[in-house]
This record gives structure tokens, sequence and C-alpha cells, in this order.
């Protein structure tokens, strides 16, 4: 005789008006394949916690923003942002795409340097750049975006040092209507600043003016910010041509587009309340041509999306390590990755979903990681099947800011692979051993023995 | 004899709806969870229903029995069990 299929016994209180059983308040489909590729044959083979990124959707992606923009305005340039996921694999394939290289520290910049990306098409941002940094970028005739007085100051001197020219914008901040304003980074628009700061570019022989920035922030739910940006950006370089007859090669409005992930405290689901990427390519480019120039006098549009790319092409398998109930009768799972893995899930609720068809049977779940800490929790209050010890879920959207911003705590960090468009599946960063950790420390002699009490 | 006794007023129905008469209160429950219940009414003991669970599912004694137990705790906390 075979047997019934088992599920976990389970019973839930109907609260009025919500229907547990037949449409709960949060949908999921199992997801049992990523390009398909079986996620029970990637982890038997590469373990688990395992990210998964997937070649195919990151190229799409890429290819269908590039279009949204070049189909709207004549001079389109991309610039990978490598602190949203500098694996090797993943800027690669951008590169293979034709994206420039957006950095901001000595330790990036090498990055895109060692992956073959030459400094004349690395754009060098962020508050904090070394002066060896500084002279590097300058000799290598990278773009550097100035984010104050005191790097405009050191740049001045070491050119004149060097007796090189330096290629350089500015990193402007304004009011566009968000809440809060980002104005720690640049040079302010409302009050002047980045004029005078554009004055002294101007003046300085060595220093080459090639364009104006600005990354109004990230995740920026509306387009409207982007036009008012794109608007003051194009006044400033009306004025510096009419006044000093100075024409911008570029002008570069940053990253900050959201992607399909769910902000904590947002009652709807992404995709049902964000503008598209064409609202946001109309406000940017028809803001652009305010500029009134001939097409093929315009500047160069600069994107550094980051979030937008890559975040929908990354996935976290990640393994039911043991189930719990709550005093409240809740369903309670640990997994095998927590927050360590997904810094990302202070910000986002990350849409969890399983990876087998189960019965409809679901019920509020809370997920939370490995990590003996209180904080340790992916989801608070997640619609899920019955779970089981050993059964996986996929955490979906995590490509951006994941892999750069995991920490080594508590445990290693787990492997991460590519599904390549030919749907082989390639290892691109192996998992930590404890030698990776401990070859950095120094042990001092003295403290390398002892004697434990009874 | 049976060392838990669900209460009286609970009705259960074949697609897995539970309704307590007294509270007004209802309840769903899965296939797993209303055989177990279905036994608890008719005052099996542990051992005999946990027999019972692994003839007709495909499961294993120990994991029957764990699961066994937290589904009590459930059936407690939502107070439509008492022990004798
Ligand atoms: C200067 C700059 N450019 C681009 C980005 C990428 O932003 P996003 O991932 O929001 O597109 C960032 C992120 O913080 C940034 O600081």
């Amino acid at each position: 005789m075979t047997k019934k299929r088992y599920e976990k016994p389970i019973i839930l209180k109907q609260h009025s008006g919500m229907m547990n059983k037949f449409g709960s308040t949060q949908t999921f489909r199992p997801i049992t394949k990523i390009d398909d590729v079986e996620i029970d044959s990637l982890t038997e083979k590469f373990g688990s916690p395992l990210f998964v990124f997937s070649e195919k959707q990151i190229r799409e992606k890429y290819r269908k923003l590039n279009k949204i923009f070049k189909t709207r305005y004549p001079k389109v340039r991309f610039a990978w942002s490598y602190k949203t996921n500098y694996l090797s694999a993943i800027c690669s394939i951008y590169h293979q795409e034709g994206s420039w290289a957006e950095v901001v520290s000595e330790f990036e910049y090498d990055k895109a340097r060692d992956l073959g990306v030459k400094g004349e098409n690395i754009i060098f941002n962020g508050p904090f750049k070394s002066e060896s940094a500084l002279e590097k970028a300058i000799r290598e005739k990278a773009l550097i975006h100035i984010d104050h007085f005191d790097e405009l100051y050191s740049i001045m001197e070491i050119t004149e040092k060097i007796d090189l020219t330096a290629n350089v914008a500015i990193r402007v901040n304004m009011d566009t209507g968000i809440y809060p304003p980002w104005n720690r980074f640049g040079f302010n628009y409302e009050n002047g600043e980045a004029m005078l700061a554009l004055k002294r570019i101007i003046h300085d022989e060595r220093l080459e003016l090639k364009g104006l920035h600005t990354h109004i922030g990230t995740y920026i739910m509306s387009a409207e910010p982007y036009r008012q940006a794109t608007l003051k950006l194009v006044d400033l370089a009306k004025e510096i041509y009419d006044n000093y007859n100075v024409r911008l090669e570029y002008i570069d409005l940053g990253g900050g587009f959201p992607s399909n992930n769910t902000l904590k405290g947002q009652y709807l689901e992404a995709e049902q309340l964000l503008p598209t990427y064409e609202d946001y390519a109309d406000a940017i480019t028809s803001a652009l041509f305010e500029l009134n120039l001939p097409s093929d006098e315009l500047p160069v549009l600069t994107l550094e999306t980051g979030r937008a790319l890559i975040d929908d092409s990354g996935y976290l398998i990640t393994s039911v390590f043991a189930t719990k109930r709550l005093s409240t009768g809740k369903q309670a799972l640990i997994m095998d990755a927590g927050v360590n893995y997904l810094f990302t899930s202070y910000w986002f609720n990350h849409k969890v979903v399983p990876t087998k068809e189960i019965s409809g049977f679901t019920e509020n779940t809370i997920v939370y990681g490995p990590l003996c800490m209180n904080i340790d929790v992916i989801r608070d209050d997640v619609v899920l099947p019955v779970m089981h010890k050993g059964d996986k879920l996929v955490v979906l959207y995590v490509g951006a800011y994941s892999v750069t911003q995991w920490m080594q705590f508590i445990s290693l960090r787990p492997n991460v692979v590519l599904i390549t468009e030919e749907g082989d599946v390639e290892l691109i960063r192996a998992a930590e051993t404890n030698e990776n950790i401990t070859e950095q420390e120094r042990l001092p002699e003295k403290l390398s023995d002892f004697t434990l009490t009874d | 004899m049976s060392e838990y006794k669900i209460s009286d007023n609970l009705a259960v129905s074949e697609s897995g709806f539970l309704f307590m008469a007294n509270s007004g209160e209802s309840f769903t429950v899965n296939e797993t969870g209303r055989f177990i219940i279905n036994n608890l009414k008719e005052n099996k003991s542990e051992e005999e229903i946990l027999s019972l669970l692994t003839n007709e599912f495909d499961i294993d004694i120990d994991t029957a029995q764990r699961d066994f137990d937290e589904f009590l705790t459930l059936l407690r906390n939502l107070k439509l069990v008492e022990e004798l």
C-alpha cells in the first residue's frame, strides 16, 4: 500500500475577514528552477546557502534599460557601479555589454584596472580619495568627480607637482524635492557653491572640466526628482557655456532607480507602486533637451545605475535548519542564512518563496537567520506553507549590495555561482575557509599556548 | 485511553474547517491535523495515534512524534484540548 504524502499537522485560527487557507493576503508561486537549472541540483553541488546570479537576466535587463534611454536620447553611457556588486564575473558581464566603471575607492579603482578597464573609462566618485589614488587616477586619465574643496585643492597640487592635466567633473547636490536631501556629497547648487567650484576649475589650466555629476539618492520612488536634478545640471551647463564658452562632454545623473524589492513599511509590493523605467527616462531626457543644442552637440548622458540593473538577477537559496512554534503559535523557521549575508534585509521586506509545491495550507511565518542575535530576522511576517527541516526557500532580488555588504560574522560566507547564458553553472566566488580568515591574523608569541582550568 | 481531551464543543468538517460552538471561533486544519483531532476525539492514546499516522502517511515515527508534540502545543495555545 502506498502511503499518503505527509505534511506536518497544523491548525490555524481564522480571523474574520481574512482567509488563511484560500487566498491569503500574500501569494507566492514556488520557484523550482532558476533559468532552467533545478534548485535542488544547485545546492547538491554547491551547498546551502548559495547565491545564484543569472547571466541571461543580467544581460537582458541591461539591454532593456539601455534601449529605453537610447531610444529617447542620442548619446547614452552606462558606468557599472562597483559597490553595488563587484564580483569580477558580474563586473565583466557589464563591461562586455560596453559599460564603463564607476568606483568610489582605490580598492574598487584597482579592481576595475585589474579587470582590464582603462583609466579613461573609469569614473572615480566618492568623498574619500587618497592622494595616491588621485595621482594614479590623474596619470591614467580617469574622470575624477570632485566631492569637496579639499579634494579640488589636492588635485591642483598633484597636477602641478607631476605636471599633468586632470580630467574632472564636480558632484552637485541640490534640492530635488526629496526628503531628507542628500546634501553631504558634492557642491551645493542653490547656494552657488557648485558654480564657484566650476569657476576655480575652469581657471586652472591643468584641470580639464569634462562634466557634471549628481547622485540624488538610492531607491528613488518617483521620476520627478530626476527631472529637477537634470534641469539644475542643465542650468549650470548653460551658465558655464554662456560665461566661459566651455562645453561639457557629459552630464551624469548617477544611480538610484529602484528594483523590484519592497521597502519595509511599504504596504504595496514594489511592482504595484513604482514608476516605469520609461518614466525615469522621459523625465531625464526631456530635461536634457532643454539645453537647446543640436543633436551632435548634446552632452553624453551618463548613468551609474546599480540596484535596478542587478537586483532582480540575484537569488539566495537558503535551507530550513529547524522549525519552531513560538509561544504565540506562529511558525518560526531557522534558516542557514541570515542578516550576515543579507544586510539588505534591514531595509527591504525581501520576497521569500518556497522551492516546491506544497499543499495550499499557508500561515504567517517568521524567518530567522542562524546568528545568536535578536536582530537576525529575514522576514518577521511572511505567508509561507508549512515548512519542514531541510526544505528550501529562495530569497528574491538580492543581486544588489548583498555580496558587497555581507559580513564575515559568526560563520563563513558561502559559494556564489553564475548560471551562464548557455545554462552552465560556474562558481564565481568560492565559499570562504577558516584559512582565508585567519591568514590575515598574527598571534603574538606570548599568546601561543595556554592551560585551561579543570 | 487518551491522555488529552478535545473540547466537546469542537465540530470538525470534512474539508478541514473547525468550529467551536461555544465561542464561535473557527479554525482551519490540514489533513494530518484533522487526522489527529479526529482520533483524539475518539479517545485514542498518543501511541495509537502515532502508529495510525505512520501507517497512513509516509513518515517515520520520530518525526511524527516531534510534530505531534508541536501540534498539541498549538491545540493547547488555542484552548482546544485539556490534559486529563
Ligand atoms: C555615486 C553613486 N553612483 C551610483 C550609485 C548606484 O546607485 P543605485 O544602486 O541606487 O543605482 C551609488 C550608490 O550609492 C553612488 O553613490
